[in-house]
């Protein structure tokens, strides 16, 4: 396994048609560059990726389960906030 | 589900003639697509299968030492990364023993050359069949080897008179950059890093430096080596020196005691079972 003195580091794969980094799992690394390589090699294998993020996990804020109601219920009434009353052209893209 | 929620959605593209082997990924690229197989004029066949023969061994040899990190390798993401670059490598063999054996007239396949030779035909360059020794030996060998082997194809890609030969190399650059990479930061990390490992890492530097000449002597590319051998030692705090060199050449068939009993070990299943086919 891992070396558990290795700082976790999350890793985020940019597909080849997509637009957004998206997170595709984690990796224990001494330091930014090794994580990149790891990265490359455990998450890029099969010809998936055309750019990688990587990220010390402890670089990361996340809400907690606790917080789930204050945060995320008061959103859940708002209907006015969906585009859902316009129409919207042909031509606009990722919408 | 658009492809911004999942990286991996390409993986299930069908691209024209190339079925969605799911496993397997798909949208891969032939090197050689659209390269005339055929020796162009005025071409010695001989040489340039020999040549073929000689690239192909190197990169054979060395992939079968970093396969023998799997299970063993400090780190579970290193062992994945040894093999990689191992099966990077394996595939560039693949390509050169098939140019081989359709430029020296025997018409003998890729697995006549890996599997049914003994150790005195093979013409790898020694530095390739030293045993792993520790992590540091594994990483500063495959610096040496990686940073040579780019020189050479880098010089192939642009000038080899086979068309063939020239896109096998093309491929190459591409993945010795990333080996010359991934061991120079071991090589830096490490060298620089603590005692024991800057003491282990020159010892290290110190053991493949007699093969030196060796490679230079096959591959007239010191001038482009050299410097960058000089740049990841002095960032690591490490010292190349002038060092003996080991007298012989691979390249003439003259090998160390290790590659008998390497070649028996990749060999032994096409050696137990002749002619097996999947």
């Amino acid at each position: 396994m891992s070396n558990p003195d290795w700082p976790l580091y999350e890793v985020f794969v940019r597909g080849k048609r997509g637009l957004n980094h998206v997170h595709v799992g984690s990796l224990h690394a001494a330091d930014d560059r090794m994580a990149l390589t790891h990265a490359r090699d455990l998450y890029t294998r099969r010809n998936e990726g055309v750019s990688i993020w990587v990220v010390r996990s402890s670089a990361i804020t996340a809400s907690t389960p606790d917080e789930k109601d204050p945060f995320f219920a008061p959103s859940g009434d708002k209907v006015y906030r969906h585009p859902t009353f316009y129409d919207i052209p042909a031509d606009v893209p990722h919408i | 589900m658009s492809d911004d929620d999942n990286a991996y959605l390409g993986l299930a593209e069908v691209h024209e003639g190339d079925e969605a082997h799911w496993a397997f990924g798909t949208g891969f690229e032939d090197p050689l697509h659209g390269t005339d197989t055929a020796l162009p004029p005025g071409v010695d066949g001989a040489a340039l299968a020999a040549r073929c023969l000689a690239l192909g061994d190197d990169a054979l040899v060395l992939a079968q030492r970093l396969a023998q990190w799997c299970t063993r390798a400090p780190e579970l993401e290193e062992e994945l990364a040894l093999a990689n670059i191992g099966l990077d490598l394996l595939g560039q063999t693949r390509l050169l023993y098939t140019r081989a054996g359709q430029t020296d007239g025997s018409g003998r396949g890729e697995d006549d050359y890996a599997y049914r030779r003994d150790a005195g035909a093979f013409r790898n360059v020694r530095l390739a069949e030293l045993p792993n020794g520790d992590f540091a030996e594994c990483v500063v060998r495959l610096l040496v080897l990686s940073a040579w082997r780019l020189a050479v194809f880098e010089r192939l890609a642009g000038t080899a008179t086979d068309p063939v030969l020239a896109a096998v190399a093309a491929k190459g650059v591409k993945e010795l950059a990333y080996h010359r990479l991934y061991a120079a930061e071991w090589v830096v990390r490490l060298g620089d890093g603590t005692e024991e490992s800057h003491r282990r890492m020159q010892q290290a530097l110190e053991a493949v430096a007699p093969y030196l000449d060796e490679l230079f002597a096959a591959e007239d590319v010191r001038e482009q080596v050299e410097p960058v051998l000089r740049q990841v030692a002095d960032s690591a705090g490490l010292v190349l020196a002038q060092t003996a060199a080991a007298p012989g050449s691979g390249r003439d068939g003259e090998h160390t005691e290790h590659l008998a009993p390497l070649l028996a070990e990749l060999q032994s299943v096409a050696r137990a079972h002749p002619g097996a086919t999947w």
